[in-house]
C-alpha cells in the first residue's frame, strides 16, 4: 500500500491547479509596501536564525518554520482590527510576530528559558498573549479549528464586534471537528474567518495524495459558507480577500473561507529531508512567487526606492532578530519550582 | 383472558411515578397504539400505549394517583370474546412482560435509556431484594455530614436533578458568564430533565442546543472559556465525551501551564458518568480514574443533592476546567438540601459520611450507597464501618482519607469503575505511602470487574460492585 502510494506521486508529481494570476491583485501606497516589506523579512529572518539555533541544539523538539508563507498572516494581520483574534496550529512562530509580539520572547520560548512567553514551559507550539489576542499555539492538528469557532462563540455572546482569524492548514483540513465547527458557526452565524493555509503539503503527503476535494475554498460548500482561493504569495491579494472575509463575518453574516493557496520552503519541521518533493519545485517557487521578493521588487521599481534604504531595512530586522537571539540564548532556565506553578490557578 | 395493565418504568431510575390521567374509560374499546393514560415523574411525561386489541374493563389505579409502584397493574384489557364486566387482574404482582406496555418516548435520544428499573442492581443485598428508597441521611452522623451546613438550617428535600438544575441556575443568575451548552439541553429541557426550566429562564443565548457534535462544542467550549466566558458543557453521558476528551485534556486541561499561567479554561464539563441500568458496554463506564490522572483538571463526583448542588456551584466559579460526574441512578434520589441563599460545598474536601471505629469505606457518587448498605449490615455484626464520600476524586482528599485509616486501621475501596489503574489502586497506593504502618490488614478493592459492561440483567449485577462483596471485605479486613 505504501509502496504503491509512493509510486503514484512519483508517476504524477503534484498538480496544484496552478496559481491564479493575479494581474488584478489591488494595489498597495509605498506606505503599505514598506511596512509589508518590513513584517514579512522579520519573520523570514527570525525563522532562519530559529533554523540556525535548532542546528547548534539551542532549540529542541518540534520546529516548524514558516519560511515562504509570510504572505498570509501579514497580509490578514492588515484586515483586522484591535480585539479581533488569531488562533493557529503548531507552525505558529509568524503568527505571533504578525500579532505584534516581542521576538525576543518567542524566541526565548523556543529554546526553553525563563523570559519566553510561556516561561519556557510551552515551546515552539505553545505560546500565547492575551494582551495581543492571540490565543496559541497548538499543537493538535486542527483542535484550534474548534478553539478559534469558540472564541468567536464568545464575540458573538458578548456582541462586541470582534473577528476571529482561525488559521490551520491543508493537512488540518481534513480533521473532523474542522466540519462540527463550520457547522455551529454557520448555524449561529459566528464571526469567524477560517484561513486554510495550503501549502500543499501535510508533513510529507501532498494535497492530491490526502484530500478528495483539493479546493479548500469548497470546504464549506454543504454549510453554505462562502470561500475563495486566494493567492497567499501576494500579500494585495491576501489583504483584499481578508478584508472581504473579516467583513463578511463582522457584520453578522456568519463565517468565511479563505483557501490560501501557499508554500513552505523548509521541510515540515526540523528533521524533514523535504524528500517527497523535487530540488527544482522549491526552487521554481522561491524564484517565481517569493512573497518578500515581490514587494522588493516593487519598493525599487515602482517606489523608487534605493538598495541602500532596503538594506538599512534589512539591518534594523536583523538587529532586533540577532538581539532575540541574543537574549534567548543567555536568558537563564525556568527556575526548578516552576516545575509545579501554573497548573491550577487558585480558587476564590 | 384478561390481560393486566401495568405501571411502565421509563427510566432506569424509576421506581415510581404519578399516574396523570387516563385517556380511555371503562368499557372503551381499545387497538394496539391507542393510548390509554398518561404517567408522569419528575423528569418526563410519557404515554402508556396499548399493545393489545380489547375492551378495557377495569381501571385499577385512578387518575392523579401519585406515587404508583413500576408494574403495578393500573387496568385490566379484556380480550375479545370475553366479558368485560368479569375480567379480572390474573396476577397483580406479576412482572411486566416486555411490550406489554409500551411507553412511548418522545425521543430517540441515545442517552435516553427507557429500559427497565434499576430494581435489584448491584444496591440490595441478596439477589431478590428490592433496593429501599435510600434512608442514608438518618443514618449518619448529623455533625460530620453537615459540617458546611450552620446549625438551625431549614432543609428541603430535593432530587438530585433538582439540585443540580437550581446550581445553575443560581449561578446564571449572578454571573452573565455564565452559560450552558450541549445535546436537548434547552428545548427538550435536557436528555434527563437537569436543565429544566433554564432556556425559560435564561433564553437562547444562554442555553444552547448543540448539534450532535461532542467534539466540536467541547472545543468551542473550551475556546469561550479563553477569552474567559464560563461554559457548562452538558455531555449526555460522559461516554460521548469520549469523542471529546482530546479538547479536555490536551486544550482544557494543559493550557495553563502551556500559556505559562497566561490563560486558564474556566469551564465545567458535566453530565452522567458511569453505568446507568442495561445499556451495555458503550454506555456504562465510569471515567473518574481517567480524569483524575490528568494534572490541570479538578473531577468531582458527589452522591447526595446537596453535595451536587453546593459542588456544582463551586465547580462553577472555579476558575480551572472541572470534570463533574453525575450518576444517573442517583438523579431521582431525594436528599435534604439546605436553604440557604448561597450553599457551596468546598472542591477538594471528602465527607465523613458515618463515624466507625473498625473499619475505614472509601467511596464517591452511586459506590456510597452501596458503602452505606453496607455498613448496616456490617452493624448487625459488630463491625463498626466509617465511611468516606471522596466527593473530589481531584485533588484527593488524602488527609482524611489517612486519618480515618490511622483510627481504624483497615480500609476496603468502592468504586464502579474498572480495577485496574482505577481510583482504589491510588487510594490503597496513597494509604501504602503515608499510613502503612497504621495498617492492621491490606487495603481491599472493591470495583467494578475487569470487563466491558454485559447486557444481560445477571451479568450486569455480577459486574457492578455489590453491598455482599464490600461486607465480605470489611469482614476479611477485620479477620473476621
Amino acid at each position: 500500500m505504501a509502496v504503491a502510494a509512493r509510486k503514484a506521486n512519483k508517476s504524477t508529481p503534484n498538480k496544484t491547479p496552478a496559481r491564479k494570476a493575479t494581474p488584478n491583485s489591488p494595489q498597495f501606497d509605498k506606505g503599505q509596501d514598506l511596512s509589508a516589506y518590513r513584517e514579512m523579512l522579520l519573520i523570514r529572518r527570525f525563522e532562519e536564525k530559529s533554523g540556525q539555533m535548532y542546528g547548534m541544539g539551542l532549540i529542541g523538539g518540534f520546529c516548524h518554520l514558516y519560511i515562504g508563507q509570510e504572505a498570509v498572516v501579514v497580509g490578514m494581520q492588515l484586515a483586522t482590527r484591535e480585539g479581533d483574534q488569531v488562533i493557529t496550529g503548531y507552525r505558529d512562530h509568524g503568527h505571533m510576530l504578525a500579532c505584534g509580539m516581542e521576538a525576543r520572547g518567542v524566541m526565548a520560548e523556543l529554546t526553553g528559558r525563563r523570559g519566553g512567553l510561556s516561561k519556557g514551559k510551552g515551546g515552539s507550539m505553545h505560546m500565547f498573549s492575551k494582551e495581543k489576542h492571540f490565543y496559541g499555539g497548538h499543537g493538535i492538528v486542527g483542535a484550534q479549528v474548534s478553539l478559534g469557532t469558540g472564541i468567536a462563540f464568545a464575540n458573538h455572546y458578548r456582541q462586541n464586534g470582534n473577528v476571529c482569524l482561525t488559521y490551520f492548514g491543508d493537512g488540518a483540513a481534513n480533521q473532523g471537528q474542522v466540519y462540527e465547527s463550520f457547522n455551529m458557526a454557520q448555524l449561529w452565524k459566528l464571526p469567524v474567518v477560517y484561513v486554510i493555509e495550503n501549502n500543499r503539503y501535510a508533513m510529507g503527503t501532498s494535497v492530491n495524495r490526502a484530500s478528495a476535494q483539493t479546493d479548500f475554498s469548497k470546504r464549506g460548500v454543504s454549510f453554505n459558507i462562502p470561500g475563495e482561493q486566494v493567492d497567499g504569495m501576494d500579500i494585495r491579494a491576501v489583504y483584499a480577500a481578508g478584508q472581504r472575509a473579516v467583513e463578511h463575518a463582522r457584520s453578522g453574516k456568519g463565517p468565511y473561507i479563505l483557501e490560501m493557496q501557499t508554500y513552505r520552503y523548509r521541510g515540515h519541521s526540523m528533521s524533514d529531508p523535504a524528500k517527497y518533493r523535487t530540488k527544482d519545485e522549491v526552487t521554481r517557487m522561491r524564484e517565481e512567487h517569493d512573497p518578500i521578493e515581490q514587494v522588493r521588487r516593487r519598493l525599487l521599481e515602482s517606489w523608487k526606492l534605493s538598495e541602500d534604504e532596503l538594506k538599512a531595512i534589512d539591518s534594523k530586522v536583523r538587529e532586533i532578530v540577532n538581539e532575540a537571539a541574543e537574549f534567548a540564548t543567555h536568558d537563564p532556565e525556568p527556575d526548578p519550582s516552576e516545575l509545579y506553578t501554573d497548573i491550577l490557578l487558585e480558587a476564590h | 383472558m384478561a390481560i393486566d395493565i401495568l405501571m411502565p418504568a421509563l427510566s432506569p431510575t424509576m421506581e415510581q411515578g404519578k399516574l396523570a390521567k387516563w385517556l380511555k374509560k371503562e368499557g372503551d374499546k381499545v387497538k394496539p397504539g391507542d393510548v390509554l393514560a398518561e404517567i408522569e415523574t419528575d423528569k418526563a411525561t410519557m404515554e402508556v400505549e396499548a399493545i393489545d386489541e380489547g375492551v378495557l374493563a377495569r381501571i385499577l389505579v385512578g387518575d392523579g394517583t401519585d406515587n404508583v409502584a413500576v408494574n403495578t397493574p393500573i387496568g385490566v384489557l379484556a380480550v375479545e370474546g370475553e366479558d368485560a364486566s368479569k375480567a379480572v387482574a390474573s396476577a397483580p404482582a406479576a412482572p411486566a412482560a416486555p411490550g406489554q406496555t409500551a411507553p412511548t418516548p418522545d425521543s430517540q435520544s441515545e442517552g435516553m435509556s427507557e429500559t427497565s428499573s434499576a430494581l435489584g442492581r448491584g444496591g440490595d443485598t441478596s439477589p431478590d431484594a428490592l433496593p429501599a428508597a435510600p434512608s442514608i441521611i438518618s443514618s449518619r452522623s448529623a455533625h460530620d455530614a453537615m459540617a458546611e451546613i450552620p446549625e438551625g438550617t431549614e432543609m428541603v428535600t430535593m432530587t438530585v436533578r433538582e439540585a443540580l438544575r437550581d446550581a445553575m441556575a443560581e449561578e446564571m443568575r449572578k454571573d452573565p458568564n455564565v452559560f450552558v451548552m450541549g445535546e436537548e439541553v434547552a428545548e427538550y429541557q435536557g436528555a434527563y430533565k437537569v436543565t429544566q426550566g433554564l432556556l425559560q429562564e435564561f433564553g437562547e443565548r444562554r442555553v444552547i442546543d448543540t448539534p450532535i457534535t461532542e467534539h466540536g462544542f467541547a472545543g468551542v467550549g473550551v475556546g469561550a472559556a479563553f477569552t474567559g466566558l464560563r461554559p457548562i458543557v452538558e455531555f449526555m453521558t460522559f461516554n460521548f465525551a469520549m469523542q471529546a476528551i482530546d479538547q479536555l485534556i490536551n486544550s482544557a486541561a494543559k493550557t495553563l501551564y502551556m500559556s505559562g499561567g497566561q490563560l486558564g479554561a474556566p469551564i465545567v464539563f458535566r453530565g452522567p458518568n458511569g453505568a446507568a441500568s442495561r445499556v451495555g458496554a458503550q454506555h456504562s463506564q465510569d471515567f473518574s480514574a481517567w480524569y483524575s490522572a490528568v494534572p490541570g483538571l479538578k473531577v468531582v463526583s458527589p452522591y447526595s443533592a446537596a453535595d451536587a448542588k453546593g459542588l456544582l456551584k463551586s465547580a462553577i466559579r472555579d476558575p480551572n476546567p472541572v470534570i463533574f460526574l453525575e450518576n444517573e441512578i442517583l438523579y431521582g434520589q431525594s436528599f435534604p438540601v439546605p436553604k440557604l441563599d448561597d450553599f457551596t460545598v468546598p472542591i477538594g474536601k471528602a465527607r465523613i459520611h458515618r463515624e466507625g471505629k473498625d473499619v475505614t469505606l472509601v467511596s464517591f457518587s452511586i459506590g456510597v450507597s452501596y458503602a452505606l448498605k453496607a455498613a448496616q449490615e456490617l452493624e448487625k455484626e459488630g463491625i463498626s464501618a466509617e465511611i468516606i464520600d471522596l466527593r473530589t476524586i481531584r485533588p484527593m482528599d488524602t488527609d482524611t482519607i489517612v486519618a480515618s485509616v490511622m483510627k481504624t486501621g483497615r480500609c476496603v475501596t468502592v468504586e464502579e469503575g474498572y480495577p485496574q489503574s482505577g481510583v482504589g489502586a491510588e487510594i490503597s497506593a496513597r494509604i501504602m505511602e503515608h499510613a502503612f504502618d497504621y495498617l492492621d490488614a491490606p487495603v481491599i478493592r472493591i470495583t467494578g470487574k475487569d470487563v466491558p459492561m454485559p447486557y444481560a440483567a445477571n451479568l450486569e449485577k455480577l459486574a457492578l460492585p455489590s453491598v455482599a462483596e464490600i461486607v465480605q471485605a470489611a469482614k476479611a479486613v477485620c479477620y473476621r
